[in-house]
């Protein structure tokens, strides 16, 4: 069984996923799963590419493990995310969250999905039938005002 | 010496996906305006979040001999 928060190169089996949260415990397992999306703001996506920094990457989705972990103490929590070239509907991100009762998955899951895009290093270039552009952040504005991202501070 | 990854859209402005760094030490605040003035591709590194030996770094933070400094550009994971 791989990492529990782990950067890959190849497709992600979602299965294996959801395979390092089972626990007797549990009563939920949420999976979210992130897709490479074809049409942005009237604009097609011919296929993306992502990049890492590996080593920090899979250091922060830790983080954002450790703070689920703190948040929702009987949590169980797995994170893949692929990078490389990406075609349209491939599966890019997966999370999965264990808990005891489903609400904490849910609110878990969402919580992870949203954190990834605030502070783990890894960048989507967007590959269209007219050019191609590095995003920035998902909100585009393409700077930090505070020069960092909120709640990133890494203690 | 430190060593500086770029990653995404600094590696291509710049041509460079590592600069070795013969100054050390210096603050994150001093690398950024020593690598804005000396770096094509670099002039807009006030806006770029700084991880020192893989920890995102605040302005004042000291980066010593043989540290390795990330350029990180706004993320788009997910």
């Amino acid at each position: 069984m791989g990492k529990l928060f782990e950067i890959v190169n190849s497709p992600i089996a979602v299965q294996d996923v959801i395979n390092k949260v089972i626990d007797p415990n549990a009563g939920a397992i949420n999976t979210f799963i992130g897709t490479v999306r074809e049409m942005t703001n009237g604009k097609k996506t011919l296929y993306l590419e992502y990049e890492a920094y590996i080593p920090m990457a899979e250091a922060q989705l830790k983080r954002i493990g450790g703070e689920i972990k703190s948040k929702w103490p009987e949590s169980r929590t797995a994170i893949t995310h692929r990078i490389g070239r990406l075609n349209i509907s491939d599966v890019a991100v997966v999370i999965c969250v264990s808990t005891p009762h489903r609400d904490a998955a849910f609110q878990a899951s969402r919580y992870a999905i949203e954190r990834i895009k605030e502070i783990v290093p890894i960048w989507k270039k967007e590959y269209w039938e007219d050019g191609e552009f590095w995003v920035g952040d998902q909100l585009e504005t393409k700077s930090y005002p505070k020069g960092r991202p909120t709640g990133g501070e890494s203690q | 010496m430190i060593e500086i990854l770029l990653f995404a859209s600094l590696k291509e402005k710049t041509g460079h996906s590592k600069i070795s760094w013969d100054e050390a030490p210096l603050t994150v605040n001093e690398l950024k305006e020593k690598l804005k003035r000396t770096v094509p591709g670099l002039e807009e590194i006030d806006h770029l979040m700084i991880a020192v030996n893989e920890v995102y770094a605040l302005e004042g933070q000291v980066i010593n001999e043989g540290d390795v400094v990330a350029l990180i550009p706004p993320v788009s994971g997910g």
